[in-house]
C-alpha cells in the first residue's frame, strides 16, 4: 500500500494581479520504507509541496488536489485539526540551516525533551522526569552523538552545524514518524559532514523502515542515496522514476540537461570542454509561460508545447512531455531531418 | 609559458589573547608556495578552517601576510600598494546577493572601480561598462537596473563583470559557483572558460565540489589545518590520491576517476 498518494496537487496564491499557480498539478506517491528524492531548482515549488504535505502553509495559499491520501485515509475530507493530529504523529520534517531552526535561548536537552510525547512514557508522574531524561539520551545515541551530557547542556550556537542537524533529526525521530521530510538537510555544509548526515538518514531508513522524502536542488548530490526520484521544474511535474531510470535514461529534455550539466556524470568529458546547458534562466512567478513552462528554454519545443502535456507512463517511468526522448525517436530523427535538408 | 603569479612562502599567524609570559599564536597558514601561469586554473580544496579563505584574502590584499612574498609578472607586490594589486587581482565572492550594493544601479556599481583606478572620461567609462556587460552575457541596457531586479545567476554575472572590468590577470573565485542552481552553474562555468581563453585570465578556484574542480582546473592544492598536504596536476591527484585528507574528501563525495 502507498504511504502517501498525491494526485494533481495544485497550490495557488491570491495576489492583487490575479491568481498565480505556484505548483501546477504535481503527483507524488511514496511507498513504505522508500527514499524518494525530490529535485528541482530554486523556485520550482519543491519546498511549497513539502509544506503543503504537512499542512503548515499560510491561509493565503490555496491547496487543491484530486487525491490526497495518507495510508488510505483521505486527508481532504478531514478537518484541519484532525488532519494535523494525524500528520503530526506520522510525519516529521527537518529543515535546512539547522542552527537557525533551533531555539537559540533554550538548551538542547530542553528542546529535545519537549518533543517527547507524554504518551510514550510509562509509570507514575514522579518517575516521568527520569524517564524523559533517559529517552532524550537514547535519542541522541540513535543519531550518533556519543557525548550526550555535554550536548544536552549546551546551546545551539555552541555546537557545529552537523551536530545541530543531528539534533534536529533526533527531535524529528522523537515522534517515531513513518515519513521524514528532509528539506535540503545538508545545504551549506562541508562535504564530509554532508556524507555523515546522508549516511545517518540511510541507516535510519534501513533500521526503522522509515520512508524519507529527500528534497534537494542538486541532482548529483542525492543520486547515491535515493531509490526513486521526482523532478520538478517551475512548479510543474517533469519526470519520476527509479534513480537508474532518471540518471541513465532521462526522457525529459530538462532532466537530460540536468544530467548533462552535472560535472560528476560526465567524467569521460575532457577537462575544460563546454558543458551542455539550457539557455536562459528560470522564469519568475509573475511571468510564467503558458503550457509547458520549460517551453522557452527547451531545445525540443514545438508548437504543441503551448498546451500543458499529459503525464505518460513507460514501465513506471513517468514523464510529462509532448516529445520525450525515447530510444525509438533517436533512430527516427535522421529520417525526420532529411526532408528539411532537401528543401534547403 | 611564463609564470604569471608566484607565491613564495606565504604564512599567516594571529596573536591570541594571553598573559604576558605565555603569548600564544595561532597559525592560520603555514608557509605556502605555488606558481600560476596565464590561462591556467589552480583549484584549492579543503575542509572549513583549512586556511583556504585566508590564502585568498592575502592574495587579494585584504590582509597582510605575516611573512612571505608575492610576485606578479616578476614584480614584487607590496602590502600597502593596493592600486597596483587591485587592478591585477580581482575576487568574486560566494553570495552575489549580498556583495552588490543594493542602493546603487549597475552602472554606478561598475563605475566605482573605473573612477578609482583609471583616467577614462565619463563617455569612455560608459562605453566600457556596456561592453563588459555584453561580455558576460547581459544587455548593455541592464546598467540602469538595480541589483534586486536580477535573478541569482544574473547577479553572479554582474559580480563577474565587476571583476573583469579592469582587465585583470588573476581572478579568485571563492566558492563563487556553490550557491548557483545546477543549470545556471554550468552556464557560468562555460562563460568563465570562454573568458579565460579570450582574455588570458588565470583563475584561483576555491571549491568543495570535486566534480567542478576536475572539470575546471589544471592544478590542485589540497589543504588541511593551514598546511598544503598534496599538490600537483588535478587528474593525477584524483586518479591516485596519496594523502589521507584527499582520500577522505573523495570518499565523502563518492568520487572516482577510472
Amino acid at each position: 500500500m502507498n504511504l502517501l498518494d498525491i494526485r494533481n496537487l495544485s497550490i495557488e496564491l491570491d495576489t492583487p494581479n490575479g491568481k498565480i499557480l505556484a505548483v501546477d498539478r504535481v503527483s507524488l506517491s511514496m511507498k513504505e520504507g522508500e527514499i524518494r528524492g525530490l529535485v528541482g531548482e530554486s523556485g520550482s515549488g519543491k519546498s511549497l509541496l513539502a509544506q503543503a504535505i504537512i499542512g503548515v502553509l499560510d491561509d493565503k495559499w490555496r491547496v487543491h488536489a484530486d487525491r490526497f491520501h495518507w495510508r488510505g485515509i483521505d486527508l481532504l475530507r478531514l478537518t484541519i485539526d484532525e488532519r494535523r493530529t494525524l500528520l503530526c504523529r506520522d510525519i516529521a520534517m527537518i529543515f535546512q540551516e539547522p542552527m537557525s531552526c533551533l531555539d537559540p535561548t533554550t538548551l538542547i536537552g530542553a528542546q529535545l525533551s519537549e518533543a517527547i510525547d507524554t504518551s510514550q512514557l510509562s509509570g507514575y508522574f514522579w518517575q516521568r522526569n527520569k524517564q524523559r531524561k533517559e529517552a532524550v539520551i537514547k535519542l541522541l545515541h540513535k543519531v550518533g552523538i556519543k557525548k550526550h551530557s555535554q550536548c544536552i547542556s549546551s546551546y545551539p550556537h555552541q555546537l557545529t552545524e552537523a551536530i545541530c542537524q543531528r539534533v534536529m533529526i533526533a527531535i524529528a525521530l522523537a515522534g517515531r514518524p513513518l515519513l521524514l521530510i528532509a528539506d535540503e538537510p545538508t545545504a551549506a555544509m562541508e562535504s564530509t559532514n554532508q556524507g555523515q548526515i546522508f549516511r545517518l538518514l540511510a541507516n535510519l531508513n534501513q533500521l526503522k523502515n522509515m520512508a524519507i522524502l529527500l528534497i534537494s536542488h542538486d541532482l548529483e548530490k542525492i543520486t547515491h542515496w535515493t531509490n526513486t526520484i521526482t523532478v520538478m521544474y517551475s512548479g510543474q511535474f517533469v519526470e519520476a522514476g527509479t534513480t537508474e531510470q532518471i540518471f541513465n535514461q532521462p526522457m525529459h529534455p530538462y532532466t537530460r540537461a540536468l544530467v548533462d550539466s552535472s560535472t560528476k556524470a560526465n567524467l569521460q568529458l575532457p577537462a575544460k570542454s563546454r558543458l551542455m546547458t539550457l539557455p536562459g534562466s528560470i522564469p519568475i512567478l509573475q511571468h510564467l509561460p503558458i503550457g509547458c513552462r520549460l517551453g522557452p528554454r527547451c531545445p525540443r519545443a514545438q508548437q504543441t508545447c503551448v498546451s500543458a502535456p499529459k503525464v505518460s507512463n513507460f514501465h513506471g517511468h513517468k514523464v510529462s512531455c509532448h516529445f520525450p526522448i525515447l530510444r525509438e525517436t533517436v533512430k527516427k530523427e535522421p529520417v525526420k531531418h532529411k526532408p528539411v535538408k532537401g528543401t534547403d | 609559458m611564463s609564470v604569471l603569479l608566484e607565491v613564495n612562502e606565504i604564512a599567516k599567524s594571529y596573536k591570541l589573547k594571553g598573559y604576558w609570559y605565555h603569548k600564544r599564536e595561532f597559525n592560520a597558514l603555514s608557509p605556502v608556495s605555488f606558481t600560476i601561469e596565464a590561462k591556467k586554473t589552480l583549484a584549492i580544496v579543503g575542509e572549513n578552517g583549512s586556511g583556504k579563505s585566508t590564502l585568498a584574502k592575502i592574495l587579494v590584499g585584504a590582509e597582510p601576510p605575516s611573512k612571505g612574498k608575492i610576485y606578479l609578472n616578476g614584480q614584487l607586490l607590496q602590502n600597502q600598494r593596493f592600486k597596483q594589486r587591485c587592478q591585477q587581482i580581482r575576487m568574486i565572492f560566494q553570495d552575489s546577493g549580498t556583495t552588490l550594493n543594493p542602493s546603487l544601479t549597475i552602472q554606478e556599481l561598475l563605475d566605482e572601480p573605473l573612477t578609482l583606478n583609471t583616467d577614462l572620461d565619463e563617455k569612455q567609462r560608459r562605453q566600457l561598462i556596456r561592453l563588459t556587460l555584453q561580455k558576460v552575457g547581459l544587455l548593455g541596457d541592464h546598467m540602469n537596473f538595480y541589483p534586486h531586479m536580477f535573478s541569482g545567476g544574473q547577479k553572479q554575472r554582474i559580480s563577474l563583470a565587476r571583476a573583469i572590468i579592469l582587465q585583470p590577470q588573476v581572478i579568485i573565485l571563492d566558492e563563487a559557483l556553490a550557491s548557483l542552481d545546477p543549470s545556471l552553474r554550468s552556464q557560468m562555468i562555460n562563460l568563465l572558460l570562454d573568458l579565460q581563453q579570450q582574455m588570458g585570465l588565470a583563475y584561483i578556484l576555491i571549491s568543495h565540489n570535486l566534480g567542478i574542480v576536475r572539470h575546471f582546473s589544471d592544478d590542485v592544492l589540497v589543504m588541511s589545518h593551514g598546511k598544503v598536504v598534496e599538490s600537483g596536476k588535478t587528474i593525477e591527484i584524483m586518479r591516485n590520491p596519496q594523502h589521507k585528507v584527499t582520500q577522505k574528501l573523495m570518499m565523502s563525495q563518492n568520487f572516482q576517476i577510472k
